[in-house]
């Protein structure tokens, strides 16, 4: 409970922090095209009545936080969770390709990790185009994807789960070649003194060793994947899901859809990045982990 | 010493150059060395005198560069291939993922035993270093001294007759060890294996030994080997009486002989 109360302090004091700078910022981007809006109404408004006019425009430059939280809030629930207007109907558009993603990106992540681990040539060779892989920007990789899995039929969820994969694959792959590295030298002493064949070692010392290392790449590439499907979905003209709300947000100008997308947006990638955390201890403690 | 039986190691003109950034480094030169059955043999040296290095070379962790070197009559790569014998480090090297049980089960998985076998085992040599009780705690929740009988427990489970020990208790303070040295003497002697043991302390080199290998660095080398007149069964006063203090006395002369007091 203590560690409860250590983190409320200081959390919602940067909230706070975050929220008045938010106000501030809203007033001073908002106020240009108020003080059109006033001049070509001839009217004069007061300071404080102008601030509350810069604060409720219905296509501001930057939302107030109110706005935001106000249309979050009815969009989460107040609507029916099959409605295309919905939040969460979108974040669990956005939801089933991620984890979609995540899971195949894990999967090809461990495979490239053993592989340069157990293969000379493959730990010569595969490092740079892995990294090359990265450099590129996916928004340009994402619509080629998209085309190319349409042109063989392949449409729906898989494409889009295919660029979190390619988003989410990187972490991991890197995160547990570092894991399977990780035993001690005396350890793997110790399997050779044992006489342990390749998978004995592999199985028994650097499976188990590398598993801290694989959650903490998993929290890096469960959020890469939310990013990678919500990416996915701009080129593809999906109807629904988080990026399609931000992108008819930005169609139509509607700034406070696209600040309540955002939110949902990272409210996900929190939701995510703790499930992974609270797996990875779960596991930790399983595994005689000292209790921090 | 029992010169009759078979030697259990058997080295000759043994030599290891390690090949580093700075040139080469004479880990071992000219080691000469037979080790019969039962004997507890210590090397003691300054650090650099390559007695570590000759341990690993025995389990075959490195290769000599010259001379020949045997294990029960056989290569020491084929003596490991059969399991010859167990070996403790420096550390206790438990994995931490594993409770102290499972960590003497490790050796015991890899060969392939019985789940009955492993158990008796486990109970076994849990209870001849005093763990019984601990079968479940993790490594963590042990102390130093009794993470290190953990793994001399996991060493003896693998019930070779051979039983490498690298400055096993040196990280642990001098009661701890003061018990440990008690407790391995007993295990040596009901067990009738035959024990290496690398150290830098000359009390427990000379309480332990039925033969210390004094050994020097640059380049690293045996420079004396001295029988212990001690009886087989020594309790830990023996260490004040005049006849320890003399092979405590030659051993320092041997050291002092290879140079090991220069500055």
């Amino acid at each position: 409970m203590d560690s409860f109360r250590s983190k409320i302090i200081p959390v919602t004091s940067i909230l706070a922090g975050v929220v008045v700078i938010w106000y501030v910022f809203a007033v001073i981007l908002n106020a240009p095209f108020q003080r059109d809006l006033d001049g070509r109404a001839n009217e004069t408004p007061g300071t404080v009545e102008f601030i509350g006019k810069t604060l409720s425009q219905p296509k501001p430059t930057l939302p107030a936080p109110h706005q935001v939280a106000v249309n979050f809030f009815e969009n989460t629930f107040l609507r029916g969770i099959t409605s295309n207007r919905s939040l969460v109907y979108n974040a669990w558009v956005t939801l089933s390709s991620t984890l979609l993603g995540f899971a195949f990106g894990t999967a090809l992540g461990i495979v490239i990790a053993v592989g340069i681990v157990h293969v000379t040539t493959l730990d010569r060779s595969l490092m740079p185009w892995i990294i090359a892989s990265q450099t590129i920007p996916i928004l340009a990789v994402a619509p080629m994807i998209i085309v190319v899995l349409a042109a063989i039929g392949i449409t729906g969820l898989i494409p889009k789960a295919l660029i979190s994969t390619y988003l989410s694959f990187f972490p991991v792959a890197v995160g547990m070649v570092k894991g399977l590295r990780s035993p001690e030298l005396m350890h793997l002493d110790l399997m050779h003194t044992y006489n342990a064949s390749a998978s004995q070692t592999f199985w028994k010392l650097r499976v188990p060793a590398s598993v801290p290392f694989l959650f903490t790449s998993m929290k890096v590439a469960v959020a890469a994947s939310l990013v990678g499907a919500i990416v996915g979905e701009l080129p593809t003209g999906a109807v629904a899901g988080i990026g399609a709300k931000l992108l008819s947000g930005a169609y139509y100008s509607q700034t406070i859809d696209i600040w309540s997308a955002l939110v949902a947006g990272s409210v996900v990638a929190a939701l995510l990045v703790m499930v992974v955390g609270i797996a990875g201890r779960l596991v930790d403690r399983a595994m005689g982990g000292r209790p921090a | 010493m029992s010169g009759q039986s078979p030697a259990v190691v058997s080295a000759s003109k043994l030599g290891l150059t390690f090949q580093t950034n700075d040139g080469p480094v004479q880990a071992l030169s000219n080691v000469d060395l037979t080790i019969g059955k039962g004997e507890f043999v210590s090397f003691i040296g300054p650090s650099g005198c390559g007695k570590t290095t000759l341990l690993r070379v025995i389990a075959d962790l490195e290769k000599p560069t010259s001379g020949t070197i045997s294990v029960n009559g056989i290569s020491p790569e084929q003596a490991r291939e059969k399991r010859a014998y167990g070996y403790v480090f420096q550390a206790a090297a438990l994995f931490p993922w594993r409770t102290i049980e499972r960590n003497v089960a490790l050796p015991l998985e890899i060969i392939g035993l019985s789940q009955a076998e492993q158990a008796e085992r486990i109970k076994r040599t849990l209870e001849l270093v005093n763990l019984s009780g601990f079968e479940k705690k993790y490594p963590w929740q042990l102390s130093g001294g009794m993470q290190q009988r953990a793994s001399i427990a996991r060493a003896l489970a693998f019930d070779a007759d051979l039983l490498l020990m690298d400055e096993p208790f040196g990280a642990l303070d001098e009661i701890v060890r003061d018990h440990l040295n008690e407790q391995l003497l007993e295990l040596w002697d009901s067990t009738n294996k035959t024990i290496c043991f690398v150290t830098h302390s000359i009390p427990e080199a000379v309480y332990l030994s039925t033969r210390i290998v004094v050994m020097s660095p640059r380049p690293g080398r045996v420079t004396d080997v001295i029988e212990s007149t001690l009886p087989r069964k020594r309790p830990l006063d023996i260490r004040e009486t005049p006849e320890f203090l003399a092979i405590a006395a030659r051993v320092r002369d041997g050291l002092r002989a290879g140079h090991s007091y220069d500055d």
